[in-house]
């Protein structure tokens, strides 16, 4: 077992990540050939790392459990990715990006990797651009910016609502490029089951061909975990059906520690729920939060009449709307970072002030956007004197320009054109800054296990910033993996390939066989669906937005109780030795089930509020998040001692020698 | 709503498969068409029959791993949309719906309504990337200004989400949508001249090697397209073969 | 094939050897609509294509490989498209997203190939054996009477009539579309695809108004 040590390197901070690449070990190019790395996952830090450690000279493995790499998850990140550029001269640096970020972050991150991450930021964009990521260009041919919540700069760059996407086709090329060397092999539709580790050292992983069924055995000298985030514990999220935890989970139940795993991100402009069938949720970027003003009615009777369909809200009087972030953050109104933006919803549909037919919903609305436009636009094009109807046609034409993919998308999902009407929104779970704990060097617990990107914890503290996921993604695999991998592997140059056949590799796989065996072979009562639902529900009503002691202490018992029942009665049709998606998804619910439990364990220890981590026990007068720095200011890293709620806690203290820490304020 | 679907059934690549009738009821408006599929396996699970097996991840319209031929027309009846944000307020009560898997050789059939489409993925193997480094040493992002309207159009061509409709559109099941999307990202933008000759040429000769069809401009690629991808793309990738092949 | 293995180039040359057709067709045209107006234009044009070396001995073999490419290419690309998608839809709606014509070009394609037959039956053969086999003496005034006489039988005046109307239909969707095949897609390949479309119509209604002038006039 490695140990539980940060690994940050002394010095000022502004030096620590340059000194400390010269300071580790390399392997020279000879070496690198003859020393093999597992990826897991293929998203933007997956693809990227693979990418890199390819181009250096070492052999990589892929596995995603789609059909393609390019199908990860990270395809749907729509708004941006910040970089501290400045192009905009609007006062940007790597501190002020570093320093939103710990704020963000509500102080529960570490000063030295968020900062290393606003060091490499900017490499990120002229790595993109030269590879032909197409984003977004003012007329003058350079590269275009927008803001995102909870900064008071411009820094977003993006590729329309589709940034995801286009960065990780770049990663994909990147990847391709290797391909077609022969320096990557890309295994697609499987799935990781378990890593192997030889005299505890990660040596390999058992994956499960999702085709054939086959359980397969892959050696290596490394295992880099880029599995992604693990919102999909609640079952309805903006995640993708297939985002799961197993990977990460299998790692933190061999030995590595989970960090964290109550911070949860609730994204506030989701589309609302509307009704049991529902299968996920569909995020609407923040971006829309720039020209989009988010209110309810101010009298619950027209809350009321709204909701039985008896007032449309383009009836309502300005006065008689309540613009509430605008209210109560006066300094970033509409751009007050998620959580708090989150929690400002919940409140105000709590108290009844909800619009649509479940009272979960609010406005976001774009008339005073389209107005805006439409008039500059018509002055810019020599219309003085515009109607009122040519503004709204100049503007509405501006806002397609800017939104017109996401609009398209709201109008096929709810059917209303967000046009003429204010769009609906509710806050869904969208991303996790909890995981894996890995120290400076992105290495877990377990001694050659690395984890990278949403899979580890290290860098949003409780609270991510918009368009701060794609950049820590691409930074971890791009810019600060392939260092910090080598500096370990150097002490591999001598032990030559890893052979699968060994008791290890023997033990790992009958573990496997034996687990799918068990699922297959339950009572089949319910299906996997049924206990997914039932711990989304779970978790959502105990462990959502707002958590209290007793309803986290309810959760760890029923969490427990519906694991129970899940192994004795679930249902699982079809053969192992096939395709088959139920016993796909059951492996996956079964880590889930355990997960949450530890979910509720974290929530309950950490006696305060902070960033998505929000206990109603403790808050202000005002409703704000309150923390407790005397006593939390540290990361809660979890070892697995068999039951979830069994689970030791570590604590890494935090320490802030280059922010001063301060309540969040965004008033 | 009630509905009849007609699904093919496909034990795995090399069985034989056959249309199997169900019919269903209780379908809501506001229902993804993958969210009724959803409904359908609920209740195949529980009769103790296997559910249909089908493709579908981000179910946001992006991943591009939905397919289905949904009476006749990748992605169904609607236009600009993936199935999965189809929405059965599309569908009248009392609707038979056909659902087969994309057809083509290139995609042959895993199982149920499940294709192999790593055939695209070969495609971009064989040249879809700009040989740079990911080392981060290269030059400052703004030093090459990009004209708007250059950018803006390899945004467009980029947004393919390779799901392969266009393929299973064309009556000859052929790939040139999809591979003159990737083609023109590149050709577009002044990062992507200098290998542009290599590019085009392999990436055309592993896209023959797949055994796609050839493109006889019936144009139905570009209707069916989730993203709206141009035939212009096309144009634009014969442009760059032919010059690539004067070239030599 | 070697330069046309790739189905780009394929495609190319289906599309350069359809133009090439086009423009024949339109000289085609232009010499038999004479015959509508002017017996004597008409006799002399044709003496001159039947007489001229240049024409018989380098125009007209171009422009029967010309035929043959197009449609052996044809032929094979057709094959190759359907040995791509060997399991057919059972249900497919084509005509929700692509013409009807665009998607039954082979079928248009051997209507006018069966034409061809018809027409080297009917002229060529006849005008080849009368030259070089028979090598008869050299009339330059025989012409117009040939072509009168061929339109008497109604049955034969039919089915060009009809096999004009194919034509047409293959010209609509081929002429247009050769412009996309070899690249040209722009704005002013809008105006030139319309000039196509109405170029596939005109052309073979004149052909038949050509065919029912003679049937009818004598």
């Amino acid at each position: 077992m490695s140990a539980f040590k940060s690994n940050i390197p002394e010095g000022p901070l502004k030096d620590k990540w340059t000194q400390h690449k010269n300071d580790i070990n390399l392997v020279n190019p000879a070496n690198k050939r003859n020393i093999d790395v597992i990826v897991v996952g293929t998203g933007l830090a997956g693809g990227s790392a693979a990418a890199t450690l390819a181009e250096l000279g070492y052999n990589v493995k892929t596995f995603c459990y789609q059909d393609s790499p390019r199908r990860a998850h990270s395809i749907a990140a729509q708004g941006g990715i910040n970089a501290a550029k400045n192009y905009q001269g609007d006062g940007d640096s790597n501190y002020r990006l570093f320093y939103d970020t710990v704020k963000g972050g509500d102080y529960r991150s570490r000063e030295a990797n968020v900062y290393r991450l606003a060091e490499v930021s900017a490499n990120i964009i002229d790595q993109c651009v030269a590879q032909g990521v197409p984003f977004a260009r003012e007329y003058g041919g350079l590269l275009d910016n927008r803001s995102f919540g909870g900064v008071l700069v411009s820094r977003t760059f993006y590729a329309k609502g589709q940034t995801g996407q286009q960065l990780l086709l770049g990663a994909y090329s990147a990847m391709n490029r290797q391909i077609n060397r022969g320096k990557i092999k890309s295994y697609t539709r499987h799935e990781m089951m378990d890593v192997v580790l030889v005299d505890g050292k990660a040596r390999g992983i058992i994956a499960r061909n999702m085709v054939t069924g086959e359980i397969e055995r892959h050696s290596a000298h490394a295992v880099v975990l880029a599995s992604g985030g693990y919102g999909n514990v609640f079952f309805l999220s903006t995640n993708a059906m297939g985002c799961n935890v197993m990977a990460a989970w299998r790692a933190h139940r061999r030995g590595a520690y989970f960090a964290n795993p109550c911070y949860t991100q609730i994204h506030p402009t989701c589309i609302p729920v509307t009704g049991d069938h529902q299968s996920k949720l569909t995020l609407m970027s923040e971006s829309l939060r720039n020209d989009g003003r988010i209110w309810v009615p101010k009298k619950k009777e027209d809350a009321e009449a709204i909701r039985a369909g008896k007032l449309k809200p383009t009836q309502l009087k300005e006065e008689d709307r309540d613009y509430y972030l605008e209210r109560r953050y006066p300094a970033f109104g509409n751009l007050v970072p998620r959580d708090v933006a989150s929690r400002a919803a919940k409140e105000r549909c709590d108290a009844g002030f909800g619009v649509n037919k479940t009272g979960e919903a609010v406005y976001l609305d774009f008339s005073s956007a389209i107005e805006r436009y439409g008039k500059e636009k018509a002055y810019t094009s020599g219309h003085k004197n515009p109607s009122k109807e040519e503004i709204i046609k100049l503007g509405k034409e501006v806002v397609e320009a800017k939104y017109g993919n996401l609009f398209q998308m709201y109008e096929k999902i709810v059917d209303q054109n967000p046009y003429e009407t204010p769009m609906m929104i509710y806050p869904a779970v969208h991303y996790t800054m909890g995981g894996l704990w890995v120290d400076y060097n992105l290495q877990t617990t377990i001694p050659g296990c690395y984890a990278v990107g949403e899979a580890n914890f290290s860098d949003h503290g409780a609270n991510r910033l918009g368009a701060s996921a794609l950049m820590q993604g691409l930074a971890d695999g791009y810019f600060v993996l392939p260092y910090t991998i080598g500096d370990y592997l150097s002490k591999d140059i001598r032990t030559g390939k890893i052979s699968t056949e060994t008791p290890e590799f023997d033990a790992a796989e009958k573990d496997v066989k034996d687990r799918i065996a068990r699922l297959m072979n339950a009572s089949g009562q319910h299906s996997v669906d049924y206990y997914h639902k039932k711990l989304g529900k779970i978790m959502w009503n105990k462990c959502g937005m707002a958590r209290n002691e007793q309803g986290l202490k309810e959760a760890i018992e029923e969490i427990a109780e519906l694991r129970k029942d899940f192994w004795a009665n679930v249902k699982v049709p079809g053969a192992a030795e096939s395709k088959n998606a139920e016993l796909e998804k059951a492996g996956r619910v079964a880590d889930f089930l355990e997960l949450g439990e530890l979910f509720a364990k974290d929530a309950l220890h950490r006696n305060e509020s902070c960033g998505g981590h929000f206990r109603e026990e403790y808050q202000t007068e005002e409703g704000e998040a309150l923390r407790d720095d005397e006593n939390f200011k540290y990361v809660a890293a979890w070892e697995y001692k068999g039951e979830p709620k069994e689970a030791q806690l570590h604590k890494e203290d935090l320490e802030f020698k280059n922010i001063e820490l301060k309540t969040r304020s965004y008033k | 709503m009630k509905l009849t679907l007609k699904i093919w059934r496909q034990e795995n690549a090399n069985a034989k498969g056959k249309m199997v009738t169900y019919p269903i009821d209780g379908i809501e408006d506001d229902m993804s068409f993958l969210e009724m599929l959803d409904v359908l396996n609920e209740e195949l699970i529980a009769k103790g029959d296997d559910p249909v097996e089908f493709d579908h991840d981000c179910r946001e319209g992006i991943c591009g791993a939905c397919s289905l031929q949904i009476n006749g027309e990748p992605h169904g009846p609607d236009r600009l949309v993936t199935t999965c944000q189809l929405h059965m307020r599309k569908f009248k009560d009392g609707d038979t719906i056909v659902i087969e898997p994309f057809r083509a050789t290139a995609f042959p059939v895993i199982k149920d309504l499940i294709v192999d489409r790593s055939s695209f993925d070969r495609i971009q193997h064989a040249g879809g990337y700009i040989s740079v480094n990911t080392s981060g040493n290269t030059i400052d992002a703004n030093s090459i200004p990009v004209n708007k309207h250059d950018a803006d159009d390899s945004f467009a061509a980029a947004t393919c989400i390779g799901c392969g409709a266009c393929v299973a559109a064309c009556k000859n099941a052929s790939a040139m949508l999809f591979t003159s999307a990737k083609v023109s990202q590149y050709a577009l933008l002044p990062q992507g001249q200098v290998e542009a000759v290599e590019r085009v040429e392999n990436m055309v000769r592993q896209m023959d090697l797949e055994g796609f069809g050839n493109c006889t401009n019936t144009g139905a690629c570009e209707i069916e397209c989730p993203k709206g991808i141009s035939l212009e793309n096309i144009a634009r990738m014969n442009r760059e073969y032919l010059s690539a092949t004067a070239k030599g | 094939m070697g330069i046309i293995s790739s189905s780009i180039a394929r495609k190319v040359a289906m599309a350069l050897s359809g133009l090439f057709l086009v423009l024949f067709l339109g000289q085609h045209f232009t010499i038999n609509l004479t015959s509508t107006f002017s017996p004597e234009t008409f006799n002399e044009f044709s003496h001159f294509m039947g007489t001229n070396f240049l024409v018989q001995a380098i125009l007209q073999p171009v422009l029967i490989f010309g035929v043959i490419f197009h449609f052996v290419m044809g032929f094979i690309l057709e094959a190759r498209n359907r040995s791509a998608r060997k399991v057919s839809y059972v249900s497919y709606k084509g005509n929700t997203n692509s013409s009807w014509v665009s998607r039954n070009m082979i079928y248009t394609g051997i209507v006018v190939l069966a034409f061809l037959g018809l027409h080297f039956y009917d002229f060529w053969f006849p005008e080849i054996a009368y030259k070089y086999i028979e090598a008869n003496p050299s009339d330059a005034t025989r012409y117009y009477g040939e072509l009168v006489e061929k339109f008497h039988s109604p049955v034969r005046t039919g089915l060009y009539v009809l096999s004009f109307v194919f034509l047409a239909l293959h010209l609509y969707h081929g002429f247009a579309s050769s412009f996309q095949s070899v690249g040209f897609n722009n704005k002013y390949a809008r105006g030139l695809k319309k000039f196509a479309k109405v170029y596939a119509i005109v052309i073979p209604a004149g052909f038949i108004f050509i065919a029912l002038f003679h049937h009818f006039n004598h």
